[in-house]
């Protein structure tokens, strides 16, 4: 028995930041000092708070240590593990109080939180598969095979009302359903999980990945009873080294322990599961393209119908779910449909991680039940915005969603609410943006974006979504005009209504939610010629007001010589050279230059 | 895996083990004096005997866990038990074998050791 568990966040947000040489450095100072029979020390996935990497948790106290460094960890083994003194400077700031040290549970950003598909994340060794049986691992696979008929699991998931965390939000239940039935002869059937996940901002399907790998599994092999399939696929990005590691790693206990193969739980069930890399292209996300891509050929998408329930991999009936769906699948085959669909709203029942980022100051994952409001997940949880600026929008899912307004930041978040405020769930990212982004700009972004991951199969989405960035590079040049706006929307919806796939049909989204929420600012680049914001180059000025010293700082620093003027007097700009760079208003140590 | 009681001995093992990462307030702490007085006056002997004998008894519902000096270091290895909801008891200059009958008399039958108690010293 171990008195203590130190648990070490391996995540890739942690990861980055040093997190195995302190886990190394851990175990050795931990020998050193004679404790290794009565401290564990435990690689576990991500626990969220990721702008406060890397983290560390020591129980049974609880104690919540960030932004730990390698140097760190001789004063925490010999005060902490050694001689019981908490190392008070290290812990988390919200955790102390005028009273000691408060529960981590109790503060702002996981207070709100309800984890279902992140249960495991953080507490439990991904790498462990008896850590997760531990956490009833397995159990709903058991549950299934032996007390429930394939029939019967698909009834449950489809009263839980769950829908696909992906995106788009299709129910759960009745793609399985639809597999199961469509085609009664088929000899095959396949079960595929997407964690091609390419959204910019997105993370937490790596994370589920990373943390909790076995979850995914055991959902597969429920879906696989399900509908019917021995065989499964996790299409995952090469760029996940880490995910794709704790995979393999899973897989091949899962085999060991006989939880996946033949006759599992001597039921008579076959199921196993393979690993297929993907290259990094966004459209392979989509579910056409990501099973052209599993089959080995170019990653393109086709048209649907037929739907992949009916031809899908290798032509035969096939389901793609995300990873994050797969997740909650085990919690609700155990704790029945009732306990899901409590959570939620009408329409959008249990919970949905979100990602957040941008101009926000807990950067990093958390996971709310459904119809939690923008204000709560980004004020009270994520902490606000940073550097008392104020808030502008919210980007929900990715560069096929839409930017959120400070007049909805009190909407419910649904997958239907979404849609209605003119952006869409996606798979959760969430980017929030402060007065000093440009939208124009970040609309630019994002289509940059998806034309630079068009797959180029169909003319809508090659050349209509390149000659929309056209019209948004003169606009942003300052040379757009009015009539521009009205070519642009009529642009858009030719795309969305005659793209091939998901990734054309939505690739006009962030422009068009732009349009409608800050359409003045279009006007501004426009008529005024100017950048609300000034972050379009073409339309800032840089100059230099009466505070300057005349200390030849900013010439000394000018890349383009733009900069003259004598010592101690008023230095000046010449704007036909400056090349907008911003060196100037970096140095100055009077804030003497201003954009315009 | 063939059956579900595998599964439920594998969940049986490990149990003990990762419910400890929770902050339960419901469980029995055997908080332990390791300070540079305790761990002189022997307290690391003792607490490797909690250790070893809750997990012979699998006990999953103590954490054992140490503390600072608190001040009375002729008495050391001193050794606080708290059970949920009940005043906690301090016992003094411990041995592990006085550290195993605390486990079996106080922690699993609930009858205070007196004589071992900072109360008789007095």
């Amino acid at each position: 028995m171990y008195r203590s568990h130190v648990l070490v966040c391996g995540g890739t947000g942690c990861s980055s930041s040093g997190s195995a040489k302190i886990r190394t450095e851990m175990e050795n100072e931990i020998k050193k000092q004679g404790l290794e029979n009565e401290v564990k020390v435990v690689q576990t996935g991500c626990f969220g708070l990721c702008a406060l990497g890397p983290i560390m948790i020591v129980y049974p106290e609880g104690c919540f240590y960030s932004r730990v460094t390698v140097e760190d960890v001789p004063e925490i083994v010999s005060e902490h593990l050694l001689k019981g003194r908490v190392v008070t400077r290290l812990l988390y700031k919200e955790t102390v109080t005028e009273n000691g040290v408060k529960s981590l549970n109790e503060t702002n950003f996981y207070k709100k939180q309800h984890r279902i598909a992140l249960r495991n994340c953080g507490v439990i060794n991904p790498e462990n598969i008896e850590e997760y049986i531990a956490r009833d691992g397995y159990a709903a696979l058991g549950k299934a095979l032996t007390e429930m008929t394939p029939e019967g699991v698909i009834d449950v998931i489809l009263k839980s009302g769950l829908r696909g965390r992906g995106g788009a939000g299709f129910p759960t239940g009745r793609k399985w359903a639809l597999a199961r039935t469509i085609v009664p002869d088929a000899d095959q059937k396949y079960v595929c999980c997407n964690a091609d996940e390419g959204d910019p901002g997105a993370f937490m399907d790596r994370s589920v990945l990373e943390g909790d790998p076995h979850a995914v599994l055991e959902a597969m092999a429920i879906a696989g009873y399900a509908i019917g399939a021995s065989q499964g696929y996790i299409y995952v990005r090469a760029e996940y080294p880490i995910a794709v590691k704790r995979l393999r790693i899973a897989i091949n206990q899962a085999r060991e322990y006989g939880l996946l193969g033949k006759n599992i739980f001597d039921s008579g069930f076959d199921f196993d599961i393979d690993v297929r890399l993907g290259a990094g292209a966004f459209v392979c996300g989509e579910e056409t393209a990501l099973m052209t891509s599993i089959e080995g050929h170019r990653g393109e998408p086709r048209p649907r119908p037929p739907f992949p329930a009916e031809k899908g991999l290798f032509g035969k009936p096939s389901i793609l779910n995300n990873v994050e769906t797969y997740a909650n699948v085990p919690q609700i085959i155990l704790n029945g449909a009732e306990w899901f669909s409590a959570m939620g709203t009408e329409k959008s029942k249990g919970t949905k991680v979100f990602a957040l980022g941008g101009k926000i100051t807990n950067t990093g994952l958390v996971e709310v039940p459904m119809g939690t409001t923008l204000r709560e997940i980004i004020e009270d949880i994520g902490g606000g915005i940073p550097n008392g600026k104020k808030f502008k929008a919210a980007q929900t899912g990715g560069p096929s969603g839409g930017c959120i307004p400070a007049q909805h930041l009190d909407t419910p978040i649904d997958y239907d609410n979404l849609i209605a405020i003119g952006s869409m769930m996606g798979s959760g990212g969430l980017i929030v943006m402060d007065e000093d982004n440009c939208m124009v700009d970040i609309a630019k972004f994002f289509l940059e974006f998806t034309v630079d991951e068009s797959c180029g199969k169909c003319t809508p989405c090659r050349i209509g979504n390149k000659r929309l960035l056209e019209l948004l590079n003169k606009i942003t040049d300052g040379n757009g005009t009015l009539e521009d706006i009205d070519k642009m929307e009529e642009l858009c919806h030719y795309i969305k209504n005659n793209s091939l796939c998901g990734l054309g049909q939505t690739a006009p989204n962030p422009v068009l939610s732009t349009l409608r929420y800050f359409r003045d600012e279009y006007v501004a680049h426009i008529v005024d010629k100017t950048c609300p914001a000034h972050v379009c180059k073409k339309l800032v000025r840089y100059e230099i007001t009466d505070e300057c010293r005349g200390c030849t700082k900013c010439a000394r620093n000018c890349p383009v010589g733009a900069i003259t003027g004598k010592v101690k007097e008023k230095h000046v700009i010449d704007q036909s050279k400056c090349i907008k760079c911003g060196a100037c208003m970096d140095n100055c140590n009077f804030k003497a230059i201003i954009k315009k | 895996m063939k059956s579900l009681e595998e599964l439920r001995a594998i969940k049986e093992k490990m149990k003990a083990s990762v419910n400890d990462r929770n902050e339960n307030s419901d469980k029995i702490k055997v908080v332990i004096g390791m300070a540079t007085c305790g761990i002189a006056a022997g307290a690391r002997p003792v607490m490797q005997a909690f250790l070893d004998e809750i997990a012979k008894r699998g006990l999953d519902n103590v954490t054992v866990s140490q503390t600072g000096c608190i001040g009375m270091c002729k008495l050391e290895p001193l050794v606080d038990v708290f059970l949920p909801g009940e005043e906690k008891v301090t016992y003094i200059k411990m041995t592990p074998e006085k550290a195993v009958r605390v486990v079996n008399d106080h922690i699993v039958n609930k009858n205070i050791v007196s004589e071992y108690t900072i109360g008789s010293a007095e």
